[in-house]
């Protein structure tokens, strides 16, 4: 029982990581259809900053709002410069320049900082553990819960009180329509990005405080679970992209730690049968997002 | 008086196909205009283009005598003109509330998005009652309701209408016809595309009949009412 309750506990740090992530493409996508392979790319940056941050003995209180804030208007850039040209181009297209955008950056991280990976210094107190009723917790992952739990509320009251996070929600579903109401496309998409680039920054912070390294390529495998636990709960659908992460999390913790050793080789594949198996079930993702569910009859 | 709106030389096209083929119109300021014709007569095309929804390919558009034909659509509303498009496209994961908070989006004044929200209550008492539920559970009628009343909050004083009868019942209908009268009398000058062609002449001032992207007809409403060719305009052998 404590075993289970413990590995829940891993599985809500992780998968609130990737919620994080998977929100992050997501509200990208539903605005401009984008799917954003240099999202992976931003959390490198963040975890640089924190890197440097460290070696310059900058407090850990002062480095997280840096690490969160570069993210943030590296976003920004990359949509002004790489993104807004081919804005009214293909989904191919588009796609393709995301993975030209995050291969420049990696190139950059590899020749400009270091190739290989450098350790992050991070407070003592987050390798520390305390004990809730019986169990033991890694503060980094308690670290981990709050943060999460924190930024969903927030973008939920942000989404559904604030005259821009609303705007948000009206351009993905009818931009054309949004922007006849005046609500400009430049400002709602550049505020996608500086959201997705927040989102990204946490997550990074978050990532970075399980491992204590930052590598040029780091950003890589968490986004490609992003875009998974994004694909599971549907494309687009904010919802989805939380609910996705979360099932995706407990997938990989659960697997971790109750699949017989001799199958432990196979866990990868057997993860993602099973996310396989749950769209079969619900092909168009967990919680659909609505204009999907429009085009779909 | 120099008109509220105006095309010279409109064209547009879609790809290969144009849509409309070079019009000239003019609307005064508190008119009611119809703009008839058939299926692919160019008419939605002709208010998508006024509004900024599709580019112009040819021509101009002067609202209040600025042009404006190179404007895109985010910057219209400001200057005072608005459409309630084709198939209402109410934002419907929106409250019928967001949906006319999105509707005052260009306008910076609180106390006037306030009085137009009220306004839009009174005209449609049923939106206030379900002013907290999603747009897509409204019914046909109530969504071109909050269609119209989306696009009257950001203080318009013309309002382009493209097809607000499509798809409504007749008592409904009735109501929505009522309501740009009333609309009228407030002020507002009314630019209209229909079907309905009796209903929309019964309100409008006057009318302009398209067919393959050309103005074949304009006149008062009540001379294109008296008149016998506008059937063999619908079927298109003018």
């Amino acid at each position: 029982m404590d075993l289970i309750l413990q590995q829940t506990v891993n599985a809500l740090a992780l998968g609130g990581t990737y919620a994080l992530l998977a929100l992050g493409l997501a509200v990208v996508f539903s605005i401009m259809g984008l799917i954003n392979f240099a999202h992976g790319e931003l959390m490198t940056i963040a975890g640089y900053v924190l890197m440097y941050c460290g070696l310059a003995g900058i407090p850990f209180a002062v480095s997280v709002p840096l690490a969160v804030l570069a993210p943030m208007l590296a976003a920004m850039a990359m949509e002004r410069v790489a993104f807004r040209p081919v804005r009214n181009a293909s989904g191919a297209t588009m796609l393709v320049t995301s993975f030209a955008v995050a291969m420049i950056l990696q190139v950059l991280f590899q020749n400009l900082i270091s190739a290989r990976s450098q350790p992050v210094i991070l407070p003592d107190a987050l390798s520390q553990s305390v004990t809730i009723g019986g169990l033991i917790i890694g503060v980094n992952k308690l670290f981990a819960i709050l943060a999460t739990i924190v930024m969903l509320i927030a973008l939920e009251l942000f989404m559904k009180k604030q005259k821009h996070g609303i705007a948000m929600r009206a351009a993905a579903e009818d931009f054309a329509i949004a922007r006849l109401m005046g609500i400009r496309a430049n400002t709602v998409i550049s505020a996608a990005f500086a959201l997705s680039g927040l989102l990204a920054g946490v997550a990074a912070v978050l990532w970075v405080s399980q491992r204590a390294s930052v590598d040029p390529l780091m950003g890589f495998t968490p986004v490609l679970k992003a875009f998974i636990a994004a694909i599971l709960g549907g494309l687009g659908s904010l919802r989805g992209a939380v609910a996705g992460g979360f099932v995706l999390g407990f997938i990989e913790v659960f697997l971790a730690a109750f699949l017989p050793s001799a199958w432990q080789e196979f866990r990868e594949p057997i993860g993602l049968s099973l996310v396989v198996l749950i769209l079969i079930l619900r092909p168009n993702g967990l919680i659909p997002a609505a204009t999907l569910q429009a085009q779909k009859v | 008086m120099s008109p509220l709106l105006k095309l010279e030389g409109f064209k547009l096209r879609y790809g290969a196909v144009e849509a409309v083929r070079g019009i000239d119109l003019e609307i005064g300021t508190g008119e009611i205009v119809a703009l008839l014709g058939a299926n692919g007569a160019g008419k939605s095309s002709t208010m998508n283009g006024i509004a900024g929804l599709a580019p112009v390919t040819e021509g101009k558009v002067y609202f209040d005598g600025n042009d404006i034909t190179e404007l895109p659509s985010e910057e219209i509303p400001i200057s005072g003109l608005t459409l309630a498009p084709e198939g209402r496209r109410v934002f419907g994961t929106l409250t019928v509330d967001d949906n006319l908070r999105m509707g005052a989006y260009a306008v910076r004044d609180n106390t006037s998005i306030d009085a137009s929200r009220q306004h839009v209550f009174d005209l449609f008492p049923i939106l206030a009652e379900r002013h907290n539920q999603y747009a897509g559970t409204l019914s046909g009628g109530q969504q071109q309701m909050l269609a119209i009343g989306r696009a009257l909050m950001c203080n318009p004083r013309l309002l382009l209408l493209d097809e607000p009868s499509l798809g409504l019942a007749p008592r409904i209908v009735e109501q929505v016809f009522d309501l740009i009268s009333t609309l009228r009398d407030q002020g507002v000058t009314i630019f209209l595309v229909e079907q309905n062609v009796a209903g929309a002449l019964e309100i409008a001032d006057r009318a302009y009949m398209m067919a393959s992207g050309q103005i074949i007809r304009e006149g008062s409403a009540a001379a294109m009412r008296a008149s016998d060719d506008m059937s063999a305009a619908y079927l298109g052998e003018h």
